[in-house]
């Protein structure tokens, strides 16, 4: 019998595990829809900003941001959005794959890089394997705000600014649907400016108090809009691959549990077989 | 029917506002500015204070902003609030902790290497106590 009680403590302890792992499951799910949410909330500002410099494009041709502007690349810089907590699948680690490939490629031209790493996945990652990360900033929680990333972007964009850094990529996981997340590799600085034909004739705003600090102030927020929108975006791929993750530990541990209650079944029935032939054969034997 | 003109007003976080108004009141870096229809076209800093909002109707809305962006076009106004406090000095201070973690995580490098390969040369031991209890079961039996 000592078989089967063995048998019935497995059973129970990947049961518990099933618990535990179907509970992560529905909490990413309902995670999930609040990121999203949040992702859709943000999208608004993007535009907007994104439409107002564009209309600076046009309204203001003479005068050329640095920011604006694309020079030879010496040095490049990412800054990378992992999650802080694992068990959400393959996620970051197909991110940190793409980012090392798009490294290497750089680095084959001579290209040096630096990094700032949001979320503690990737500051541990890079910190062992080598990376050069100049600023970090982890444990965001559920609900960032646009304050977490101000830091790290100004960093990355005094670098650029004081010429150390001649490109930034903002290096993220794009949200395509629950059941798929792509590592996704943008570049911040120089923004491009997308060319709009529509408006043609010229015209100019009137700035207060004077263009370049308006430009400043509007470009550095364009650049944090991005970031933060990456921030939230890949916190909803988290919970997304965390759901699909646990859902599948889940199966797996039905599937195993199945597989234990079979072999406690056949183990049970062995021993009754066993007990039931050895009363008949002392029956037999009186 | 008066003239109206088209009002937005997003933070990075969420959208706040939209919607159609007679007028807008702001405030602006070098003072209040109201707004009508047909303004020519703006861009300016915002402090922080109240953005006014007066619909068709008659009513007013007002909304308060930590400061941000203003952006008039003859027909739409849209007011990029910022989420956050901003100052220069702020937003440095900000950028030198991220720095600073980067360098703290980086002497701390060698103490979390080592804690990793404590963790793995324990998990190594678990699997021979593991592999042992099992030789002697299947002795025993």
């Amino acid at each position: 019998m000592a078989g089967a009680r063995e048998i019935r403590g497995k059973i129970r302890s990947v049961q518990s595990t099933q618990k535990i792992t179907r509970a992560m499951q529905m909490v990413a799910a309902s995670k999930m829809r609040r990121a999203q949410a949040r992702m859709f909330a943000a999208r608004p500002y993007a535009e907007k900003i994104r439409a107002v410099i564009t209309h600076l494009g046009h309204a203001h041709p003479e005068y050329r941001h640095p920011y604006l502007q694309d020079r030879e690349v010496r040095r490049v810089g990412y800054v990378l959005v992992s999650t802080d907590r694992g068990l959400c699948g393959g996620l970051n680690i197909n991110l940190f794959k793409a980012a090392l490939t798009d490294m290497q490629s750089w680095s084959e031209r001579g290209v040096e890089h630096e990094l700032a790493v949001l979320g503690s996945k990737g500051a541990g990652f890079f910190a062992r394997f080598g990376g050069r990360i100049v600023a970090q900033t982890t444990h965001l929680g559920d609900r960032p705000s646009v304050q977490d990333v101000i830091g790290m972007v100004k960093v990355m964009l005094d670098a650029f600014t004081e010429g150390r850094i001649d490109r930034v990529f903002l290096v993220s996981n794009r949200f395509v649907n629950t059941m798929s997340q792509r590592p996704n590799i943008e570049q911040l600085v120089p923004i491009t400016a997308d060319d709009d034909e529509r408006l043609h004739h010229h015209w100019d705003y009137l700035y207060e108090p004077d263009s370049k600090e308006v430009l400043d102030a509007l470009l550095m927020r364009y650049v944090e809009s991005l970031v933060y929108r990456g921030v939230v975006e890949n916190i909803a791929c988290e919970q997304a691959a965390r759901m699909v993750a646990m859902k599948s530990a889940s199966d797996n541990a039905g599937s195993l549990i199945e597989e234990l209650q079979l072999a406690y079944n056949k183990e049970r029935q062995a021993t009754i077989t066993q007990e039931l032939s050895e009363i008949v054969g002392g029956a037999a034997a009186v | 029917m008066a003239m109206t003109i088209h009002v937005d007003i997003v933070s990075a976080e969420e959208e706040i506002f939209s919607g159609p108004a007679q007028m807008v009141f702001a405030p602006a870096e070098m003072g209040e500015v109201g707004i009508a229809p047909r303004h020519a076209p703006l861009l300016t800093r915002l402090k922080p204070g109240e953005v006014r909002v007066q619909s068709p109707q008659g009513g007013e809305e007002s909304f308060y902003v930590s400061g941000g962006m203003l952006e008039v076009q003859p027909h739409v106004v849209t007011v990029l609030a910022d989420v956050a406090l901003r100052a220069r000095d702020l937003d440095e201070a900000q950028a030198l902790e991220a720095k600073r973690r980067a360098e703290e995580e980086l002497a701390q490098r060698t103490s979390e290497f080592e804690y990793a390969q404590a963790r793995a040369q324990l998990a190594e031991a678990m699997a021979q106590l593991r592999a042992l209890e099992r030789l002697r079961k299947a002795g025993r039996s």
